[in-house]
């Protein structure tokens, strides 16, 4: 039995600011739903939508079982409501999942953080340690592990410092016409090499900040996309992966990032994509460090000649390939969890604007994380069935 | 929302595995999800290899202190190089997580799905009652310094207010959880006590004693779902998943009649549904409901609909949930008999429903031929309710 086609049909966007000082969280996530809602056509989400989930991690919210806050601010109460602890584009997986079932046809996907109201971020990163093999011996910075994975990255992909910087240079540069990239900039590969070191070979200028921001999703069957009139702003979700390589670091391929292979190879496999990088219109990655957009293209195609691709400045929007449009993370930071949805939320305003194409998006949860997420979507030419 | 008949796929349980469920256990949450992920895999005759997607649940991560504890558990749950999933709606995670598997192979997406429920609450210091401590609305009630069983007690003696119960009526199911935990192998709390045993223990917070209440335990669970191909090669009397329920009701607790539990009611209303279930009083054999506290298990069994308001208490009192009783509620001896490592504990209650719908329970089966169960889970600030109907 073929499977049902899912679209995303409405997006919602709260924050995106290095401090959001005039609304709690609760409030940012009443914002992105009521947003992604309006968008979407949808009138009463507790009649009208069927299932409702939240990607949040209880360290994060400073609250002991933060599910608890979930339902009021997205419509989900006395709902089926649940929280996905992970990156958004597992959320929104289980919500494609869900509508695949058959027994249900809209899903809310949403996701939200507020790092500016943790105290002590870096000893919330340290608790993310083995508590036995690793908390005791390490110390409190969380840019440490992507250090040693960067500069492993950098001897067995022969990649450069400079490789590094000019993705930075690119991804700020960028941000400058995203309205939701703080951390935009017009930078040079020498202003990003002689920013501080903050774990070598990363300086600060090649780690993205992170960022108050909250993004909802309207996720629909086919049949609800009809029912709802919103083909001109269908995203088909094609295919779905994610996986997970390991939490104990003595099984960690240093430089690499093979849950991001398998990810990737799911998610095409799935939407039946069988040309490399350059089948795609458009690509939105994780970059939280600069070396990670470079580590997820190389996993996700391999034998493909990525680095040629980055240096020859093919990965720019007049390019071959445009990786990372929005600016990525390096210009609009890191929302923890809602990361992925909005790189999802980016690669879909692209498409629509290009009207029609195909697209790849990818996201790692980040440190000491290696779970990566992926998610082939298309926007049809045809706007009307 | 649509009714079964447009579900795809049908999702069975093929396996399940047990840890001892105990207070200060030694092996790390890694290992004891491993322990109960190598036993429901023997179980269900699959290695892990044949494993196509993990879904893994714990509840809260400081009871581990381990933030991304979904992460910290994927090893241990087999689920390294696989898509793993965290799902998590605090103490009613353990039954989400079988409601999640349900999905991935329901859609299609998975053949076969490891569900592993974990929980370390033991190593939370001075207590996990301080963990608790974190739970509240910030802004709200956290200055205020509630503790859990403050507001259970409220709920407790809104119950005994509204319906008429008594604590000697209410301690019965103490009494026979603890009772029919003697004949499972994990139990942490089994015992052969009285009525006068639970009202003559300590006072916790009026009126909650302390045998009214389970115990601290640490312990993980797992089960094996698998596509129906997949089923019928490993046995020929499958149990089906034939209904999944699941509601989160609002945070405000306290602007709520604490008698009634109406998300475990929406919950159990949607579970049914999918099911085919009109009567579930006349049509479900036995029932596995979250018994953290003794009350829990009767202000259940009424969301759960095996029960008219306010009446569960008269039934217990006169064996009717017994596991030899017209309908046997916690056979397995619950949570206040076996144990409450909370997430492990929803997936420990599954596990019951299919070992029973399976005639795999040894000593504790129930009589007759059972041919569908309910396994149900709570948690959070009074609010999740989580639902699954198993059938043959």
């Amino acid at each position: 039995m073929p499977r049902r086609r899912v679209a995303v049909i409405g997006v919602g966007f709260s924050g995106f600011r290095p401090v959001v000082h005039d609304q709690s969280f609760r409030e940012m996530m009443f914002e992105a739903a009521m947003r992604a809602y309006e968008e979407a056509g949808i009138e009463d989400p507790r009649s009208e939508v069927d299932v409702f989930i939240s990607c949040q991690e209880d360290y994060w919210e400073g609250i002991a079982i933060a599910d608890e806050f979930a339902p009021e601010p997205i419509g989900g109460v006395l709902r089926p409501t649940f929280t996905v602890s992970g990156d958004g584009l597992q959320g929104l997986a289980q919500a494609v999942m869900l509508v695949e079932t058959g027994h249900f046809d809209i899903a809310l996907v949403e996701s939200h953080a507020r790092p500016s109201d943790i105290v002590d971020i870096e000893s919330i990163y340290h608790l993310a340690l083995d508590p036995i093999y690793l908390r005791p011996i390490l110390p409190k910075n969380r840019h440490l592990i992507p250090g040693l994975d960067a500069t492993a990255f950098l001897d067995a992909w022969d990649a450069t410092l400079e490789d590094l910087a000019l993705v930075a240079v690119k991804n700020r540069r960028l941000g400058l016409t995203n309205p939701h990239a703080s951390y935009s900039a017009r930078l040079t590969v020498d202003d990003v090499l002689e920013s501080p070191q903050r774990a070598y070979p990363l300086t600060e200028a090649m780690i993205a900040r992170l960022v108050d921001g909250a993004v909802a999703m309207v996720v629909a069957s086919e049949e609800a996309v009809d029912r709802l009139g919103a083909w001109d702003k269908a995203l088909w979700i094609m295919g779905t992966g994610y996986a997970t390589e390991t939490y104990n670091f003595e099984k960690h391929l240093w430089g690499t990032m093979p849950a991001a292979r398998i990810a990737a190879r799911e998610a095409m496999t799935e939407a039946g994509v069988r040309g490399g990088l350059t089948a795609f219109d458009v690509v939105e990655v994780d970059d939280r460090y600069s070396y990670t957009e470079l580590l997820m293209l190389a996993e996700a195609f391999p034998g493909e000649d990525i680095l040629g691709l980055h240096r020859r400045g093919e990965t720019w929007p007049d390019g071959l390939v445009p990786v990372n449009p929005s600016g990525g993370s390096l210009a609009w930071g890191v929302p923890f969890e809602a990361a992925g949805l909005a790189r999802l939320a980016f690669a879909r305003e692209y498409l629509l604007q290009l009207g029609g194409g195909l697209g790849l998006v990818m996201n790692w949860r980040g440190p000491p994380t290696y779970t990566v997420a992926a998610t082939v979507v298309g926007v049809e030419e045809v706007t009307s069935p | 929302m649509r009714t079964n008949i447009h579900v795809k796929n049908k999702v069975a349980v093929i396996g399940a595995g047990l840890t001892l469920f105990r207070r200060r256990l030694l092996e790390t949450p890694q290992e004891l999800a491993a322990s109960a992920a190598r036993m429901a895999l023997d179980e269900a005759g699959l290695t892990l290899d044949d494993i196509d997607c993990v879904v893994v649940g714990t509840a809260p991560d400081a009871f581990d202190g381990i933030h991304f504890n979904g992460e910290y558990l994927a090893d241990g749950s087999g689920g390294s190089g696989k898509p793993v999933v965290r799902v998590y709606v605090g103490g009613g995670t353990g039954v989400m997580i079988p409601i999640a598997a349900w999905w991935h192979v329901a859609s299609g997406k998975c053949k076969t799905v490891l569900a592993v429920g974990e929980e370390k609450m033991s190593h939370a210091l001075p207590h996990p009652q301080y963990v608790f401590a974190y739970i509240w609305d910030p802004i709200l009630e956290r200055p205020l310094q509630p503790n859990l069983i403050w507001i259970f007690a409220m709920e407790m003696r809104r119950y005994m207010a509204r319906c008429g119960a008594r604590k000697e009526d209410i301690a019965h199911v103490s009494v026979k959880n603890k009772r029919n935990a003697l004949d499972h192998p994990a139990a942490q709390a089994a015992a052969d006590i009285t009525v006068e045993d639970v009202l003559s223990s300590e006072t916790l917070v009026w009126p909650v004693n302390r045998l009214d209440i389970s115990p601290v335990s640490d312990g993980a669970a797992a089960l094996v779902l698998a596509a129906e191909n997949i089923a019928r090669k490993v046995t020929d009397n499958p149990v089906w998943v034939e209904g999944v329920g699941w509601t989160l009701d609002n945070t405000h607790w306290y602007n709520r009649d604490l008698y009634y539990p109406r998300y475990v009611e929406y919950a159990a209303r949607m579970a049914y549904k999918m099911a085919g279930i009109e009567r579930p009083m006349k049509e479900i054999d036995l029932a596995e409901p979250y018994d953290p506290f003794d009350y829990k298990e009767l202000h259940h069994l009424e969301g759960l609909q095996l029960a008219p308001r306010c009446q569960a208490w008269k039934l217990a009192v006169e064996g009717f949930y017994d596991r030899d009783g017209e309908l046997p509620s916690s056979p397995s001896g619950g949570l206040l008999g076996v144990g409450n490592p909370i997430a492990a504990a929803g997936v420990m209650k599954t596990a019951e429903v299919y070992w029973q719908l399976a005639g795999k329970a040894g000593k504790r089966q129930v009589k007759g031929d059972p041919r569908r169960g309910v396994a149900q889970a709570w948690g959070d600030l009074m609010q999740v309710g989580t639902v699954i109907v198993l059938g043959r």
